[in-house]
This record gives C-alpha cells, structure tokens and sequence, in this order.
C-alpha cells in the first residue's frame, strides 16, 4: 500500500460521504447522518495515513521533506484541512448539514489533486524551497484558505436558506440563519488570523532567501488583496454592525480571491506574462 | 428576521457609500452597543445576532464627550471607518492592476504591448512601477493616516471602558443591560450577597462590593485590558510602515559578482546605475553547486571570506536560504555562473605552498617557484557544468603525470621527489544578492505585534457582570446583569449557567 493508494481512497471516500450528506438533506434521517459523518472520520484516517506515508517515503527515497512543497501536495493539505475544521464545527454547533456543503469541497480537491495534469510525484526541493519557513508558510496559509473555503460554503447555505425563506418556504434541515452567520463570522476571523500568519511566514522566508520581505510579485500582491477583502469584510461587520447576506457574499469574494491567490495566479497571471 | 435581510449586497453597498458622502457623524461611543446602528439610516441585517436578549437599546457607558465637540469636520473625516473601508477597498482594487500588467519594464515593452497611446497614459499614471506610484503610496500613506486619527479618537473612550469602575454604575440603569435576569429569595441583603460572593469567586470571578441601606452591589470583570487588541492590531499596521519606511531610507539593495578567488568591495544597487561602497571587501573562496541524481540543483554554496583594514575577519559558507550578515548588510545566496576557465589549485605539502591559478581549457600555466607546467586537458560535463577534468602536470624532469578529478576533489601527485596535492574544477562566479535594510526588525516586530492583536482583538473579550441585590418583602431580589463587548451568544450562555449557579443554590 502507498501512499498515492490511501489518497485515492481518501478521494473516494469523501465522494460518497459527500452523497451522504445531501441524502441527509432530502431524507432527514439522523442515522444518515451519522453514517455520513463515520465515513467522514474514516477518510481522514485514511488521509492522515496517506500523509504521513508520503512523508516517509520521500525519507526512503533519501529527499525527505514534509509534504507541502507543491501544488498537488498542499491541495491534500488543504482537503485535509477543510475536513478537519469542518468536523470540529459539526461537533461544535451539531448541526451536519453543512457537511452537505463542505465535504465536497474536500472531495473537489482531492479529485483535483489526483486528475489534473499536475505533477504528482515526490521532488527532491530546489535550494530554495529547503526552508522551514516554506513548512511554516504553506502550514498557515492553508489553514487560513481552508477555513475560507467553509466560510464560503456556509455563505451559500445562507444565501439559499435567506432566499428560500423570502418565499415562505421551510429550508429544511440547515441551520438557522442566525446560526450560519456566526459560523460564518467564526470562520472568517479564524481565517484571517492564519492568513496574517501566512503572508508573514511568506514574508520571512523571502527576507532569509532573498533579503526582501516585500516585492509586490503577483502572488504576493494577490495574498494582500485577498487579506484586505476580508478585513474589509471584519471591518463592516465589527465596525457597521452589517451581517447577513452582505457578509455571505463577501465571504464567496473573498474565496474567490482566495483560489485566485492560489491557482489563478499560477495559471492565468504567468500565462499573461509568458506571451511577453 | 426582519424583512430588511433579504434587502442584498448591492443596495448594502449603495448605502454605504451613500452614507460615506453625507459625511453624517455617528455616536459610536459605546462599543458596548449596536444601538447607534439604529439611529442612523444605516440599513442594518440582522441585528439581533447580537442580541438575543434585548431589553433596551441603550448604550452601556453613555456620557464620553462626543468627539464633535473637541474635533472639528476634518478630523471626523480622518477618524471614521467609512473611510478606511473605502481605502481598503480602493487598494485592493488598484492593486490588481499591477499584477495583471507586468512591471518594471521599459517603456518599449508597454508601447509594444499595448500601443503607443496607452503606454503614455501607463507613463502619466505610473503604472509601470506602480507600487511605488504617487497615488498608492498616497492610498498607503492615507490608510496610515486614517489609523492614527481613528486611534486617536477613540482610544481615550476605550481606555475609560477599561479603567472604569463598575460599583459607579448607577444600579437603575443595570436592568438595560443586554443580558439581565431577577428573581426574588427568602434571605436578607447581606446574606443574600454574601453567599452570591462566595459563589462568583468560586466560578473564577473577583467581585467588588460597595454595600448601601437599601441595596448591595457587586461588581467583577474579566478581560478589561482586551479592549486594547484592536489597537495592537492598528498599532502593528504603522509599526510595520514605520519599518518599510526606515528600510527605504537607510537601507539598500543590489549585487554582487564576485568571481572565484576574486574579491570585491562595492555592491551595484538595484534600479540605478551606482554603486555603494561596502566599508570592507568581500572575497570569493570557492562556489559549489550540487545537483540531484535527476539533474535538479540540490545546493548552491559559496565560501565567503569578509576581509576589513587587510584583515581577514571571517570566513563562512552561505548558500540560499542561509546568509551572512556583517555589519547589518547581509549577503545572499542568488545566482552563479560558470566559465569556460578551470581553477586549478596546487599545494607542496612538505614546503608548505600553495597557490591558486586561473586556466583556460587545454591551455598550460606555470608556476615558476616550483617549476611546474600543468593544464586541464579534457573534461567531462554535464550540461553547463563540467562534474570532472583531467589534469595533466609536469616538473620537466620526471614522467607527467595525468590525473581525472572530481569537483571537489584533490589528488596526491609525486613529481620526482615532491608530492603536490593538486585539484582541478571548473571556475564559477557567484552572483549575491546584497541587502541592508536597518528597518526589517521593525517589521518583524510589527507582524508579531499583529498577531498577537489579533489574537487578543478576536478571542478574547471584556466581561462585566453585576448583581445587585436590593430589599423586597419578604427578602430580597437578586438583578444579574452583565455585557461582553465581543462573542455575545458565547457570554449569554455564560450568563446562563450563573443564572442557574446562582440560583439553584439559593434554593438548597
Ligand atoms: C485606516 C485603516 C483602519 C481603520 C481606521 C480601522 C478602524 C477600526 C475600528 C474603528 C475598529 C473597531 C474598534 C472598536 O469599535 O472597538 C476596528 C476593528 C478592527 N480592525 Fe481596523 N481599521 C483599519 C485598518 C485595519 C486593517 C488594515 C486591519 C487589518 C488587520 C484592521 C483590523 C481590525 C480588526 C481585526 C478589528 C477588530 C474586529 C473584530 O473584533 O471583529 N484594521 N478597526
């Protein structure tokens, strides 16, 4: 067993949990739900597994680093990471229908991570990767990024729920919208604390690499716009006593500066600077 | 919930910015109350999330001067958080543009790309370095400005709430309170409140006690120096500015080429065509690169020696991720290049003798003291870099000897009588980034200052709780009153469980 094979389980098994949990929407049945939220469990098991697996191996292969030194290796981190913030919030607030909502951004990123042309194999790191602060960077960064991937899907179980209760319908088993917006809201400054530490790592590890802990490249730019959005967003709440939907669709905003941050940039920005 | 709800961003949107010109100034004294929300024309959703127990929208610590009175419409301008959403949003806007057209390049590349005439637009709007424009370092400078003055404005507000001494509080207004209860008990005042004491110490509380005829007070608080974070937070944001700017002021940046063996003294800076003298000389030793079975670069080293008045003072290996500092400025690891050239060293260990040479592919040298011709006659590579060469060396007395060397290698050569350690390796330069900026700790100490702020400004919170237990007929009533400034549910469920603490043990 590698551990490539535990991921692929892992991407399997988070699809269906995924199923289980909107069956537990149209069905309403509590043992659905724990079903879902065993086989939830046990995927992170199996992922964890996965993890630390890969670990060693590069250890085998005599490279050994951590694994968060590219994109297919911190796209599982952040999968694992949004399970692992989702199930502390499902035991928190018990209410599983955000799993309907969340696990499957868990699974889009792992089936991301296993079927895109990406590069899957275990690297030895360039000079300038070997660093603890890339650990440290991508660590924090991706906890803050999974956080706003749940703020983001709870932002639509507002929206939805907000707009089908405009039409005096009963949007079944989602919480509460006061509820959604202080998970909601919980998740944003949880985010936000571990953005601030992730663009501070990122900053530290250029200054030890480069002597320069600011140099306004692209991804560096995008990370401080995406940081500001959700300032912007704390602030308009904290400050304007503003919640609701405003603050769900900022919080869809922000993720989508957040995935810009992290793929668009990549793909579309060195696209743009490549025809030069 | 209310209708106003489902109203939408963008009419949220318009209001805000409506609000933001009608330069209305707000009492927003109170950070203890949304209650100015609704006085304004502000549309506010969903206000009772904050408030599940709303009795009165009053604000908790009503009587700060307000703010209008001592300042006038300019300083309302620069302390409002109007301003700095709209700042905010306006550097997240216009930071967009600068990565999505590629900077610092000549003004050919924006006329080739884009044509002439936008390209003169870019040149008038600064676009080409556009971070370090006029008007972002003006939304930069204003952001700056904006913190100082909001900060200013309210923290001697903040700093009463903090200070504040709650047996003060006149015991009429404790039922406002966003959470409150009462009930009645049996037992007298005083021992009413003496019991109710011993209980919120047990809970982890320290009460304040002022006792009147007809009523006691108690009075404990958790966390008052929170108040404080958001202004760490703040605060964090100039420290870090403040380090920015000294860096830019007292510092440099530029490179280095510092051929092997070579050394030199003066660094040519970044974006400019001068140079800045070092004050002392750096010199080359040797430059390594590793590479990984794949071919992938595994490490690059360079052996550094700093050299000050003729002195050697040190020498160290830096290699990327791990630089030298010497005397502030900090020397790293950035490029390298190899040569067509070997350096061939050769030492007499029985005399002591050692001396470096710069050769050219299978051209010879001498070193005349010993003797001695040698050259590299054939070498292996792989790509640019050359892994091994073949050294061929003679005293013009007994046989030449030839000898293959791996990069770092020395060999053993006995030449007649001598023995001679030899190595041969492909000559590189390095090329190092060279950097002072007196100001990063500031900016180290601004990102820690953050951090911690934000910690303090998000998880913690200010706690207050009264009771105050006044004669009725047949005992006395119990009034529990408190507020949190920040997790509301979170201190009503804590209001909650004392409710039930305080009361079921009255009954026992
Ligand atoms: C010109 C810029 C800014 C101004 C004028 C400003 C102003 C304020 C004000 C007035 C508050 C509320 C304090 C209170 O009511 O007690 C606040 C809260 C806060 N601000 Fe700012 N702010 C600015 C920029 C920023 C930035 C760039 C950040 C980014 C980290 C930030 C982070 C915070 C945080 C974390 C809070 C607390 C929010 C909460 O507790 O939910 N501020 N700000």
């Amino acid at each position: 067993m590698d551990s490539s094979q535990l991921l692929g389980i892992t991407t399997f098994t988070y699809l269906f949990a995924s199923g289980l949990y909107v069956a537990l929407l149209v069905f309403r049945s509590a043992r659905l739900g724990f079903i879902a939220t065993t086989f939830t469990a046990l995927a992170l098991l199996v992922q964890t597994a996965g993890i630390i697996l890969r670990w060693i191996e590069s250890y085998q292969m005599g490279i050994g680093h951590a694994p968060l030194s590219n994109m297919y290796e911190s796209v599982v981190f952040f999968a694992w990471m949004i399970i692992v913030i989702y199930l502390g919030i499902e035991w928190k607030f018990k209410h599983r229908a955000i799993g309907a909502f969340a696990v499957p951004l868990a699974f889009l990123a792992m089936a991301y991570a296993s079927f895109a042309p990406i590069n899957k194999g275990i690297n030895p790191l360039v000079p300038a990767l070997q660093s603890n602060w890339l650990i440290a960077h991508v660590l924090t960064c991706f906890v803050g990024y999974a956080a706003f991937a749940i703020a983001a899907a709870l932002a639509l179980m507002y929206l939805i729920k907000a707009a089908a209760s405009n039409r005096r319908q009963e949007a079944g088993l989602l919480p509460s919208l006061r509820v959604l917006d202080d998970i909601i809201h919980k998740c944003l400054i949880f985010g936000f604390i571990w953005l601030s530490a992730g663009i501070i790592t990122g900053a530290v590890w250029a200054n030890s690499a480069w002597g320069t802990y600011w140099s306004w490249d692209p991804k560096e730019t995008w990370s401080l716009i995406t940081w500001f959005v959700y300032a912007f967003t704390l602030h308009i709440r904290y400050t304007r006593g503003i919640s609701g939907n405003a603050i769900a669709w900022l919080s869809l905003l922000g993720f989508l500066a957040v995935i810009f941050t992290y793929y668009g940039v990549n793909f579309l920005l060195s696209g743009l600077h490549s025809y030069a | 919930m209310p209708a106003a709800q489902n109203i939408g961003l963008g009419f949220e949107i318009y209001f805000l910015f409506k609000n933001l010109l009608s330069n209305r100034d707000e009492n927003w004294l109170s950070a203890d109350s949304c209650s100015r929300f609704s006085r304004s024309s502000f549309v506010v959703v969903n206000r009772c999330v904050f408030r599940y127990r709303t009795k009165l929208p009053l604000p908790l610590t009503t009587h700060f001067p307000h703010s209008m009175q001592k300042h006038n419409a300019i300083w309302q301008f620069f302390a409002s958080v109007k301003l700095a959403l709209v700042t905010i949003s306006l550097l997240a806007v216009t930071s967009i543009i600068g990565t999505l057209i590629p900077q610092k390049k000549p003004f050919a590349f924006y006329a080739g790309e884009y044509g002439d005439q936008l390209a003169r637009l870019f040149h008038v709007l600064d676009i080409p370095d556009m971070y370090s424009s006029w008007w972002f370092v003006s939304l930069l400078a204003l952001l700056c400005f904006n913190l100082i003055i909001c900060s200013l404005d309210r923290f001697p507000a903040a700093w009463k709430q903090i200070t504040a001494d709650g047996l003060a509080r006149p015991t009429d207004r404790l039922a406002t309170l966003p959470t409150s209860t009462s009930w009645q008990v049996a037992t007298g005042i005083s021992a009413t409140a003496n019991r109710l004491t011993d209980l919120l110490r047990d809970d982890g509380w320290k009460p304040a006690r002022k006792d009147q005829p007809d009523h006691t007070l108690l009075f404990c608080q958790k966390g008052a120096w929170t108040r404080t974070g958001v202004y760490i937070v703040h605060a964090s944001i100039l420290v870090i500015f403040l380090g920015g700017v000294i860096g830019a002021i007292g510092g440099f940046k530029g490179s280095m080429v510092i051929p092997e063996t070579m050394q030199r003294d003066r660094v040519a800076l970044f974006g400019s065509q001068s140079f800045e003298n070092l004050g002392f000389t750096v010199r080359c030793n040797s430059f390594l690169v590793d590479f990984y079975p794949n071919g992938a670069p595994k490490d690059y080293v360079s052996s550094l020696t700093i050299i000050e008045d003729g002195k050697e003072i040190l020498t160290r290996e830096i290699r990327v991720n791990d630089p030298l500092t010497y005397r502030g400025i900090t020397f790293y690891q950035s490029s390298y290049q190899s040569f067509q050239d070997f350096l061939i060293t050769i030492e007499n260990t029985a005399a002591d003798l050692r001396e470096s040479f710069i050769v050219e592919f299978q051209k010879q040298e001498r070193w005349p003291e010993e003797g001695l011709r040698f050259g590299v006659i054939n070498a292996r590579a792989m790509g640019q870099s050359v892994v091994s060469s073949k050294l061929w060396i003679s005293d013009d007395q007994s046989a030449p000897v030839t000898v293959w060397l791996d990069k770092t290698d020395t060999a053993e050569v006995q030449l007649g009588e001598r023995n001679y350690l030899v190595g041969a390796r492909q000559m590189y330069t390095t090329g190092l980034q060279v950097a002072k900026d007196p100001g990063v700790w500031w900016v180290y100490a601004g990102c820690s200052l953050m951090l911690i702020g934000l910690y303090i400004a998000f998880f913690t919170s200010h706690r207050r709780l009264w009771v105050l237990v006044s004669a009725a007929d047949n005992g006395a009533t119990v009034l529990l009153a408190g507020s949190a400034n920040k997790n509301r549910p979170g201190f009503t469920r804590t209001m909650e469980e004392l409710e039930q603490l305080l009361r079921t043990e009255q009954h026992d």
